[in-house]
């Protein structure tokens, strides 16, 4: 081990000593890894056999890690064309648990896992929590929905496998989330980011300051993020925010976090294999270009996933950490290709909305954006809750705020858009994650 | 002579207001006056309740943006002039009136006028000078 980074090795919870993992040995067991997940593939699942032939390659093909970029993709549509199954390596008396996400058209997406999937999972969610500076004798309270989706359970095994006191509470029902959080004296948060927005709302409307709670940490993720939110969150309840990455069809929450340096999220790479490639040919890109991530899991039994396309636009980030894990870094996520509305021919992404209206203060990012088409021109509208906090009961201070926001949103996103002051939680919210972009516009 | 008045964001969009009236209505929360000021987009509903914090509680349980500011409320003679009066009390002397509604008492000649200044106190110590009768709260739900 380097000797520079000894000491934080040597301080961290058992689960992290694999963070520490001297490069040239975490290579090698990446590529034993992946040519033991591209054999068990091969082997078990049609579709990626398939694939393989067609390519005319054999698993012997792979003789290093760069030879990574002459396997198949993996899509979100190869899920759904299989369903339920299709994709699965081990036969169901192995299986131990399935999720499902709820897809956004037409049938879910089916995941699986073995009792050794399961174990990984627990191990990853530990090494992210340790790496949050958290502990046994902190109390996690978990308000990501817990069942078919894989941010709850995902998230408790992790907190119990750390030795952790957990407070399972799954989504939803703020109130009783404030008071829990209050009476409990819980010291750490999981949850989405906009849903921890709405209980700092909801806590200073109960007269609750988050400040004056234990809480100092939150771990907030299963959507992407700003920086500017981050700041605004810390401020708001005296906390420290991480980001922590992941997605159901790789194993769920857990698959990168960031440290206590809040440069970019390791990537738990001993178990799941990063890329950026270009989101338009698929081709490779070096590290520090930014590209679609694409993920290999080296240890996934119950469903291998090869090179699959996340969508979530990121890069690698070049060098080392400062904590000493010599896993890579990405950078945080702060859109998806598939996120990207065209109007009007211009490029828009719904995190410069966010980021403009931060840019206001006292402006929370609740907002959505609404798609029409009129008489053959997109409209684009900006619907911002006004909060308690914002409101003012003089008309004139509020046409203000609604002037202030209007050249906030022209100024970033380069085109005129409506925005529209609508009532507090008047924004629908499922799952936790706000639903950022209704297009009624009819092709 | 401070009056409790409780603002609300409202959008300006048919049955808006229903909920919240109904949410009053439901503990038995009378409505003493009920001022909208709106634009095309959205609106300000401004009410003199009976039970100021328990109504403001209501409506802030149920999600609702609101406010509570204090104004002051002043009598008149429901006649002509009865404004002027007020008003030349208060000119000369840099008050601004920030907003003001009025309405009529059911059995009597006399109006009731609502003012919201930037300068609360001066504003009334100025009218108490004048002369003008200022209306309590308890007035103002029993009359």
């Amino acid at each position: 081990m380097n000797a520079m980074f000894e000491t934080a090795a040597s301080e961290c919870h058992p689960a992290s000593v694999p963070d520490y993992t001297p490069l040239p040995e975490l290579r090698d067991l990446q590529l034993k890894r992946l040519q033991a997940v591209v054999t068990l593939a091969w082997k078990r699942v049609k579709l990626f056999r398939t694939r393989m032939d067609e390519r005319g390659l054999a698993p012997e093909d792979i003789r290093s890690l760069d030879d990574i970029a002459k396997l198949p993709f993996t899509q979100k549509s190869d899920l759904r064309d299989t369903y339920p199954f299709g994709l699965f390596a081990s036969p169901m008396k192995d299986v131990v648990r399935l999720h499902a996400s709820s897809g956004t058209t037409g049938k879910p997406i089916v995941v699986a896992y073995t009792q050794k999937d399961v174990d990984v999972w627990t191990s990853v969610l530990v090494r992210c929590f340790a790496g949050c500076g958290l502990h046994r004798g902190d109390i996690m309270q978990v308000a990501y929905g817990y069942g078919l989706f894989t941010g709850g359970l995902g998230a408790h095994y992790g907190a119990e496998g750390l030795g952790a006191t957990v407070v399972p509470t799954s989504g939803g029902h703020a109130d009783r989330q404030i008071m829990l959080m209050r009476d409990f004296g819980v010291t750490a948060m999981c949850c989405t980011p906009t849903y921890f927005l709405h209980l700092i709302d909801r806590a200073a409307e109960l007269g609750v300051d988050m400040k004056e709670l234990p809480l100092r940490a939150g771990i907030f993720g299963a959507e992407p993020w700003t920086e500017s939110m981050r700041k605004h969150i810390e401020k708001m309840s005296s906390i420290e925010a991480f980001d922590i990455y992941g997605l159901s069809e790789i194993i769920g929450p857990g698959v990168g976090c960031e440290c206590r340096r809040h440069q970019g999220l390791h990537i738990f790479e001993d178990h799941f294999y990063p890329e950026i490639v270009d989101p338009e040919t698929g081709a490779p890109l070096a590290d520090g270009c930014e590209g679609e991530l694409v993920l290999t899991t080296l240890s996934k039994q119950a469903m291998p996933m090869i090179r699959y396309r996340t969508r979530d636009i990121t890069s690698i980030l070049r060098g080392q950490c400062g904590c000493g894990r010599t896993l890579r870094r990405i950078d945080r996520i702060g859109r998806r290709s598939d996120d990207m509305l065209i109007i009007r021919g211009v490029n828009v992404f719904p995190s410069q909305v966010e980021a403009a209206l931060l840019e206001i203060e006292g402006t929370l990012p609740h907002y959505q954006i609404v798609l029409t088409r009129v008489q053959g021109l997109d409209e684009m509208e900006v619907q911002v809750e006004v909060t308690p906090q914002m409101f003012n009961d003089k008309i004139g201070a509020l046409q203000e705020l609604h002037q202030k926001l209007q050249s906030a949103l022209d100024h970033v996103l380069g085109i005129r858009v409506r925005v529209a002051l609508v009532e507090a939680n008047s924004i629908e919210r499922s799952e936790g994650k706000a639903k950022r972009v209704i297009d009624r516009r009819t092709a | 002579m401070r009056i409790q008045q409780i603002s609300m964001f409202v959008e300006n969009k048919p049955g808006h207001l229903t909920m919240p009236a109904r949410l009053l209505a439901e503990e038995g929360i009378d409505i003493r006056s009920l001022y909208l000021a709106d634009t095309q987009q959205f609106g300000i509903v401004r009410m003199i309740v009976s039970d100021w914090q328990k109504a403001a509680r209501i409506l802030e349980t149920h999600g609702f943006a609101v406010k509570v500011t204090e104004v002051l409320a002043v009598e008149v003679a429901d006649r002509p002039g009865g404004l002027t009066r007020i008003l030349v009390a208060l000119d000369g002397i840099g008050i601004n009136i920030e907003y003001m509604y009025a309405f009529p008492y059911s059995r009597t000649d006399e109006a009731i006028l609502i003012f919201r200044f930037a300068d609360l106190d001066a504003a009334m110590a100025r009218l108490q000078a004048a002369g003008i009768n200022l209306v309590t709260s308890e007035e103002l739900l029993t009359k």
